[in-house]
């Protein structure tokens, strides 16, 4: 575990440790990491967005195929992220790309889960009535629909960015890159560096998640804000409604 | 009609069928707080007699009815279940002899109708045979069928959760019963029905009830007597319902029972209980009604035809007599106890005036 | 890395025997899967079961201990609920790491971090399950003469124990995929076979072991839904 006597008080040595950590390599290697990190997460939920968004609104819409929508969360939770990415290098190569539709493929469950739910449990009566008003289906999935599960369908798409993000740093174990490199070699980075880019990665998950939510908060009609029905996606852990809950950081 | 009751049968429990309750200056004052929710209530309901208890909200009715069951402590006073305190007693032994029916009812949605029926019995150790058996009378007394026990809470309609509701609550065959709003919930065509159905059954096994609600006009019909209370939880009149129909106490009562409590009155009667003239050569299109109903509909009846007799018929449309609107009119003039309804043979049958 | 294993070839124990799947280090060799299971699978899965059972029962039996606690000391609630969302923020790669000092590298390292990440989700499970049980469930159940004990265990347990199995499930699949991870301190578990393979740049090998672990996450969750429909038939009864 190193020739330093580190470990032996304190398992953390002394509390700024890490945060010097940070500092020091930020040129040489925490940089490099922390870009590494944003390429696969962008990628990977841009993939799962532009699949799972489309398919839940569409079937949460049409108030069909929550069997599909109901189990896809089930099983997707259920994958453990290790064995999916060796399941797709294995398969696929070991490639930026390959890693990515690993990460993707357990981003779209969450993503599309909610948005199912969310379209699908818009109230009735408003659809109702805007279709009694003339709006022609089309018009009443933008207009009344969306704008109303927008709550759900960010809590979604919040859930898979903190998930993913947080769970980047098991590629390393395979050979990908992002921070996982850093706590993945303790070796090299000693226990200080562990802690220091374990807790970027916090730092980093908590803020993707924050950062959608700004853009929720742009995003949601002004109505729906007062009215606080914007809140409806905002528990983190305890929902048991729907396995949207988000599962450790792995 | 002697129905069976395993319940009266051997040792677990048996209690009277049905028992007095008194309400002595009984108060409810929570803490921090000037104003007393329920404040120096005091009545009598004689056994087997169905008290209800009605008012605006904030009166106190439902206050007053979970201090009963200890399930709110009484500040002062006091209440004696069959001449015992209740405050004596432990409170989960004494509920296992109230029955108790809420609005919502709250079946246990995690056990099957059965289950829920035999919780009681279940508690004061009844064994299986005998809970069975209690089951399935039960379930016969309050009109359903006998394979519901095996089903679930969630696949039955809100009428079908009520009865249950009552079923559960008559299990251990409780001296007292006490109905917070029963049929609230239900839609008005049902929640006649049901209590058209619960009077029935209270007609056969003639327990002591006390039943809250905010409709007088469900006071009028459930209850044997009245207690109005009015906000601060003070008593503004105990008495049956003609009394009160007929002699308000004051403003608030007689502006709470309605402008129109004569008619409510003539509803407690109907054309059986009154003499009537013979009938002979009335127009053809003379109204026609039969001997049940009431005074108010014989009396909406004429007015509708334009008549101002209606003549009364048996089973086979054959004319036993003739009522007028002044032989109607006149009942209202009556000194309170010559025309009771029978379906609530009360102390005031027998020529008693109304309780004190 | 890639760059580097291709340089020196794949390391494939072949012993000049192997079929010409392994020799072309195809991704399904299924021969070679059959050969070495009692060598190498199956020492892995039962490890990693091990792990599992251990990990979710010891920490199912303490969420629920202190989710009790909770609901009757109502000012724990808070508190406790922060603690346990802390504890499920924490990447796991990096709690491994951190708690080997402590602990070395052993299996009780691996389960100490698989037993907190239980923990979390059990507790705000079972405090919610309890929390969602009507309230005039327990004013009729009050009313009718039970006293507080009976109300716990007859009526508001029975009712959130859709809650709870549904957090048994979120708890199990998890930890069969942090179990995988635990590998990297060198705690056997299918994560083993993996990291292996990787190494080796043994594609079946990997491969093969990544699928068992999917497949063996969807079986258990499997089984706890089948389990759960079985123990809660009220939960799914629908008026005709």
């Amino acid at each position: 575990m190193g020739a330093r006597a580190e470990g032996m008080t304190l398992p953390v040595g002394d509390i700024s440790a890490p945060f010097t950590f940070l500092w020091d390599q930020w040129d040489s290697q925490v940089r490099d990491n922390v870009l590494q990190q944003f390429g696969y997460w962008g990628a990977a939920m841009a993939i799962a967005s532009v699949i799972g968004l489309p398919v839940g609104v569409w079937l949460g819409h049409l108030h069909r195929g929550s069997f599909v929508a109901i189990n896809t969360s089930n099983i997707g939770r259920a994958l453990p992220t290790l064995g999916v990415l060796a399941v797709g290098i294995g398969v696929f190569g070991l490639t930026f790309l390959n890693i990515v539709f690993a990460f993707a493929v357990l981003a779209i469950p969450p993503i599309l889960t909610n948005a199912y739910v969310g379209v699908d449990s818009v109230d009735p009566d408003a659809v109702e009535a805007a279709k009694g008003m003339g709006m022609r289906p089309r018009e009443v999935l933008v207009r009344v629909e969306l704008p109303l599960a927008l709550p759900l369908i960010f809590a979604g798409l919040r859930t898979s960015a903190l998930f993913v993000m947080a769970t980047i740093p098991i590629a390393a174990i395979v050979g990908g890159k992002g921070l996982g490199e850093i706590i993945n070699n303790q070796a090299s980075f000693r226990l200080s560096g562990v802690i220091g880019a374990g807790i970027l990665v916090i730092v980093l998950a908590l803020g993707v998640n924050a950062l959608l939510g700004v853009v929720q908060r742009l995003v949601t009609p002004r109505g729906l804000r007062l009215s606080g029905a914007d809140a409806r996606g905002d528990a983190p852990a305890a929902t048991t409604v729907l396995p949207t809950t988000a599962t450790p950081e792995q | 009609m002697e129905k069976k009751n395993t319940a009266q049968e051997e040792g677990a429990s048996s209690y009277p069928s049905a028992a007095p309750l008194e309400f002595r200056n009984v108060v409810k004052q929570y803490p921090g707080s000037d104003t007393r929710a329920v404040d120096d209530l005091s009545f009598e309901v004689p056994a087997g007699e169905i008290c209800v208890l009605v008012g605006p909200s904030g009166c106190g009715k439902t206050t007053a009815m979970r201090m009963v069951n200890r399930m709110i402590d009484i500040t002062d006073g006091d209440i004696l279940l069959d001449g015992k305190s209740v405050v004596d007693r432990n409170p989960p032994e004494l509920r296992r002899e109230i029955g108790y029916v809420i609005q919502q009812i709250g079946l246990f949605p995690h056990q099957t109708i059965a289950q829920n029926i035999a919780t009681v019995p279940k508690l004061l150790g009844w064994d299986k045979d005998r809970i069975g058996t209690r089951v399935d009378e039960l379930l016969d007394l309050v009109s359903l069928p006998n394979d519901m026990g095996s089903r679930y809470p969630g696949q039955l309609s809100g009428g079908q959760r009520q009865r249950i509701g009552v079923a559960r609550a008559l299990a251990a065959d409780p001296p007292l019963m006490l109905m917070d709003e029963p049929f609230g919930a239900i839609d008005p065509i049902n929640r006649e029905r049901l209590q058209d159905e619960f009077l029935r059954l209270q007609a056969e096994i003639r327990k002591t009830i006390v039943f809250v609600t905010h409709d007088i006009d469900e006071a009028i019909k459930m209850g044997d007597r009245i207690a109005i209370l009015r906000e601060g939880g003070i008593l503004a009149q105990y008495d049956t319902p003609d009394a009160i129909l007929s002699r308000p106490a004051d403003e608030f009562v007689a502006q709470f029972v309605g402008v129109d409590r004569g008619l409510k009155r003539l509803a407690l009667s109907h054309l059986g209980e009154i003499e009537l003239a013979a009938s002979n050569g009335q127009p053809a299109d003379t109204p026609r009604a039969k001997r049940d109903a009431s005074l108010r509909d014989a009396l909406s009846l004429m007015m509708a035809s334009g008549h101002q007799q209606i003549v009364v018929v048996d089973d086979n449309d054959e004319a036993v007599g003739v009522a007028s609107l002044e032989l109607i009119a006149g009942v209202l003039k009556l000194p309170n106890g010559s025309v009771t309804a029978p379906k609530k043979k009360t102390a005031s049958e027998t020529g008693e005036t109304a309780a004190p | 890395m890639h760059a580097m294993l291709a340089a020196g070839g794949p390391v494939i124990p072949s012993f000049g025997k192997s079929s010409s799947c392994v020799q072309d280090n195809g991704a399904f060799c299924f021969d070679w899967i059959r050969d070495n299971w009692d060598s190498t699978f199956q020492p892995a899965l039962i490890s990693h079961l091990k792990l599992t059972v251990i990990a979710v029962g010891i920490g199912f039996v303490l969420a629920l201990g202190l989710a009790l606690l909770a609901h009757q000391r109502r000012w724990l609630i808070t508190p406790l609920t922060l603690v346990f969302a802390t504890v499920f923020t924490i990447p796991s790669l990096a709690l491994f790491q951190v708690l080997v000092p402590i602990s070395g590298l052993t299996v009780l390292t691996a389960e100490i971090a698989l037993v907190g990440y239980t923990l979390s989700i059990l507790f705000a499970n079972i405090i919610t399950g309890l929390r969602e049980v009507p309230a005039e469930v327990r004013d009729a159940a009050r009313g009718m003469g039970l006293s507080d004990r009976q109300i716990l265990f007859r009526v508001e347990l029975p009712i959130a124990l859709p809650a709870v199995m549904a957090g048994l499930r979120i708890a199990t699949v998890t930890v069969i995929s942090l179990a995988t991870i635990a590998t990297v301190i060198t705690v056997q578990s299918l994560g083993g076979p993996i990291f292996e393979g990787i190494q080796n740049d043994f594609k079946t090998k990997y491969v093969a072991a990544g699928l068992l672990t999917v497949v063996l996450a969807l079986v258990a969750d499997g089984l706890l839904v089948i389990t759960q429909r079985r123990l809660t038939p009220w939960a799914r009864a629908r008026r005709a």
